[in-house]
């Protein structure tokens, strides 16, 4: 048994900021396991830029925004283990994890981060009818292909949905010579960021089709193409709408499922809605001493809040270990009209500094108002040009705000139109 | 190349043939038009061992069906193929089907079938917590069971090859002549010359049969839809649910599966290519909609992947098992459907039993081994199970499937392995790296790299399952 303060699962963004954190705050015996090779998690086949905007305050690549951070590991005494499997977290926080080179380990923690991040929705999770060939793969896998392998996963590409990984890999396989023939998106929106709908698709004229959706694939090895249709509000396919497009490859960007196999196992109690952990505004999970950061407790558009997350997470987890975390009195907070959810859900009325709760709303709204309320009252209203599923969104609560509720008030955050 | 016995067809039924003929001191060749055995009907049905009481008493169908539930313990036994004993139950919405589990029952009692009952509701609803509202009575098949079919069939290939039978991949058979020494068969990997042939070709057995000449087999292609739901779904029911067979249909079933998700299906539909396996939209609407009618708590959310297969109908209506009334030398296991999977160890049997009736007596091998030794699976061995595995190869320390716990260690196992893995499905359904709910998103690289680097192949000449299924084309710029 190797024994630990602070076991972190997971070595991306999320990881090594949490792992970084806690070592800034005085933590001593911190180690990182992840299952890659190297640190850097999904950033290390995002070659495109736009990573760093917020945090750095420029423009950065997956892997350049990830050096930055792994240089700072490697500074530091944090022990990393790569290609390091966690296979189990027990409820006494021994960390079970195997490689090929020690083999079996297990590490007793003081406090766990769980920042294993996310995965793709698969095709079977859509039920598209029709066979089963090669050529259909979620953008991920041919992101990976293509610029970690460098290999080409096909020629000519149907797109469906329209997430930022789907946006990124039109261009990307377009600049490698592929023809992008469409991306289709089931909802009236796309799910992408505005930034790379203009920079990924309109920049190289590939067309958006919204409201649409693949019914059916079609060649008996090789994919050989796709019939897409138009869908109705219920999101039904629209009988005579369908048509026939030849592709080689379709490439699927329709979600990102956290990946809380190991937190669920661990009895760790997930959001419905988030598919993440329940957290209070330190990321700590209703199981004490267990925390948890970026793509893992909900999924992000910019890496930049990962980090910001990452970092209140490892400062709540050396607040545990140092046993400086305060008790108190934790409310829920929750998302109404027009908000699908709020991490964290859980708040420390008894709290004395600034926090900020983020959301996504379900829909698109241009001119509403973002507010937030508490036993009737309006904690604040803030009027947003353009709200977007896509494009996760923050709201502050003070301390003074704070301070005026009690045990049973709830914060509510709803969008008016 | 010339042999004594050359079996065309590796799903289930060629598989365990070639595995019983296998004992004895025969040249076998099992001939597959696949990159892989068990790619046809094999590969995509429900995966039960069922009962019995389904086939009318009297057809080859009751018969084997029963047999093969018996052979099947002692098959699996060997082959260390996993069996679970789970049981079934046919479930009645109305008053007035209870007479039909009744009918169901007589005729399962005159095929042998042990143990079955008739419940009501209430110890209906102690047996499976969350059978529908409307469920009045079921049947209660104690001896149905759970199986991976392909995992027999690539486990009784594995053996019969371990016992000096060649498998032959990619080996479609074009055209059959009939000599004075036995047959000549042109195929895609070259001429190929046996005494004795044996037509195990699924839906394409009728047209097998042709080349020969003998046209008495007539296969209809009847495809099925299925769902596979994720593992948290697989405990909503332990036994096997069928529904009561009405006028409508014979209804879909939900089970889980031998590897702990949850199976529901088929749909059936005739069709005329035996080879498409294109999943249909009516058809997976329908088979969602019937299987809530039982388990109402079954959510597609929970889909992990959709699939369908092709059942070899026959027009008889029953199994076509026997020398062929053109050449006594050519035998036909053919028009194997439902319970064609149950029963495939009892055809091995009689098709064994015919050859040494054909040869006047086979001898056998002494050096005949039954046992196919059990694969490595690190994610059913305790901690220190795995520790010591580890010590002794490294490459069981290296996990490549997050969802199902796959070693890197099994995927080179299972490319080595006799008639081993050739491509990305292939080692999917050896050592089931992909099969969990990210579907490969996460290892499906990692499995294309090992193939590539165990078969001294480049990256982008691996198959999904051979053929044009590329995974890659060339490199990037």
């Amino acid at each position: 048994m190797l024994n630990y303060d602070l076991v972190v699962v997971g070595g991306g963004p999320a990881g090594m900021a949490a792992a970084l954190k806690a070592k800034e705050e005085g933590v001593e015996k911190i180690v990182i396991l992840e299952r890659a090779q190297t640190l850097g998690g999904i950033l290390e086949q995002c070659i495109h830029t736009g990573f760093g905007l917020h945090y750095f305050g420029e423009e950065l690549s997956g892997p350049e925004y990830a050096g930055r951070f792994i240089e700072l590991v490697e500074k530091t005494d944090i022990d990393v283990f790569t290609d390091t499997m966690v296979l189990n977290i027990s409820d006494s926080k021994v960390v079970t994890a195997v490689n090929n080179n020690e083999g079996l380990m297990q590490f007793q923690a003081i406090a766990v981060v769980l920042a294993m991040g996310c995965r793709e929705r698969p095709r079977g999770a859509l039920s598209i009818a029709g066979s089963r060939p090669s050529g259909i793969m979620t953008a991920g896998t041919a992101q990976k292909y293509v610029n970690i392998d460098g290999y080409m996963p096909g020629k000519k590409v149907v797109i469906l949905g329209s997430g930022d990984i789907g946006l990124i890999m039109a261009r990307r396989m377009t600049l490698e010579g592929a023809e992008v023939k469409v991306v289709c998106e089931l909802m009236p929106y796309s799910g992408g960021l505005t930034r790379n709908i203009v920079q990924c698709l309109d920049d190289f004229g590939i067309p958006l089709r919204l409201s649409c959706t693949v019914i059916k694939t079609h060649g008996k090895e090789r994919l050989e193409g796709v019939t897409i249709a138009k869908v109705d509000e219920r999101l039904q396919p629209i009988p005579g709408t369908e048509e026939y497009i030849e592709c080689d490859t379709l490439l699927l960007s329709v979600g990102l499922i956290p990946e809380n196999e190991l937190s669920k196992d661990v009895g760790v109690e997930l959001d419905r809605v988030t598919s993440g952990p329940v957290v209070d505004e330190y990321r700590e999970t209703l199981k004490p001493g267990i925390f948890a950061c970026g793509n893992v407790l909900q999924v992000h558009d910019l890496v930049d809040y990962v980090t910001e997350e990452s970092q209140i997470a490892g400062k709540g987890a050396a607040d545990y270990i140092f046993g400086k975390k305060k008790g108190g009195t934790f409310i829920n907070t929750k998302g109404i009209d027009g908000v699908r959810y709020i991490v964290p859900q859980r708040v420390n009325i008894e709290g004395t500094e600034k926090l900020k709760l983020y959301f996504r709303v379900g829909q698109v709204y241009t001119g509403a108002k973002v507010v937030v309320e508490c036993d009737g009252e309006i904690l604040s209203s803030r009027k947003k040009v353009k709200l977007a599923p896509g494009e996760m969104e923050n709201v502050v609560i003070t301390p003074e705000m704070l301070a005026k509720m009690n045990e049973n008030s709830e914060i509510t955050v709803r969008i008016e139109q | 190349m010339t042999y004594d016995v050359a079996v065309i067809g590796a799903g289930v039924v060629g598989s365990l043939i070639t595995r019983e003929l296998s004992k004895y001191n025969l040249k076998i060749a099992l001939l597959e038009k696949c990159n892989d055995c068990a790619m046809g009907a094999t590969k995509a049905n429900s995966a039960i061992v069922h009962a019995g009481f389904d086939a009318v008493p009297g057809t080859l169908k009751a018969r084997l069906n029963v047999r093969g539930v018996e052979l099947m313990k002692r098959f699996c036994k060997e082959l260390n193929v996993p069996l679970k004993n789970n049981g079934a139950l046919v479930v009645a919405f109305f008053e007035d089907e209870i007479h039909h589990l009744e009918k169901l029952m007589a005729r399962g009692e005159k095929n042998g079938v042990p143990g079955l009952h008739i419940v009501g509701r209430e110890e209906l609803v102690a047996l499976e917590p969350n059978i529908g509202e409307r469920a009045v009575a079921a049947l209660v098949a104690p001896s149905s069971s759970i199986v991976c079919p392909y995992e027999l069939t690539i486990a009784g290939v594995e053996n019969a090859v371990t016992n000096g039978a060649e498998f032959i991949r990619n080996c479609e058979v074009e055209n059959i002549q009939s000599t004075d020494e036995g047959f000549v068969l042109g195929t895609t990997q070259g001429e190929i010359k046996s005494k004795y042939v044996i037509n195990a070709a699924g839906v394409y057995s009728g047209k097998i049969a042709q080349m020969i000449g003998d046209n008495s087999i007539e296969i209809i292609v009847r495809h099925g839809d299925y769902y596979l739901l994720d593992k948290s779904q697989g405990t909503l029911v332990s036994r096997t649910i069928f529904q009561c067979p009405t006028i409508m249909g014979k209804g879909v079933l939900v089970s889980p599966t031998v590897d702990g998700n949850l199976i529901v299906g088929p749909s059936a539909t005739d069709i005329d290519d035996g080879g498409d396996v294109a999943t249909t939209s009516e058809g997976l609407n329908g088979i969602y909609t019937s299987a809530t009618k039982s388990v109402p708590a079954v959510s597609l959310r929970n889909a992990i992947t959709s699939f369908s297969g092709n059942r070899a109908h026959p027009t008889t209506d029953d199994f076509i098992i026997g020398s062929s009334s053109v050449n006594k030398n050519f035998i036909n296991a053919a028009g194997i459907e439902s319970p064609g999977l149950s029963s495939a160890p009892a055809i091995a049997e009689m098709v064994e039993g015919i050859m040494k009736e054909l040869t006047g007596g086979m001898e056998k091998k002494v050096d005949y081994n039954p046992i196919r030794p059990e694969p490595v699976r690190f994610r059913h061995m305790s901690t220190e199970e795995r520790a010591e595995l580890i010590k002794k190869n490294k490459a069981y320390g290296r996990i490549i499937c997050r969802c199902e716990t796959i070693t890197e260690g099994e995927i080179i196992d299972a490319i080595h392995a006799p008639a081993g893995a050739r491509d990305v499905d292939g080692v999917k359904r050896r050592t089931r790296a992909g099969m969990g709910r990210c579907q490969g998103g996460f290892c499906g690289s990692k499995v294309v790299e090992i193939l590539a680097r165990e078969l001294g192949v480049p990256m982008n000449e691996i198959t999904k399952f051979g053929g044009q299924s590329k995974i890659m084309y060339d490199r990037t710029k």
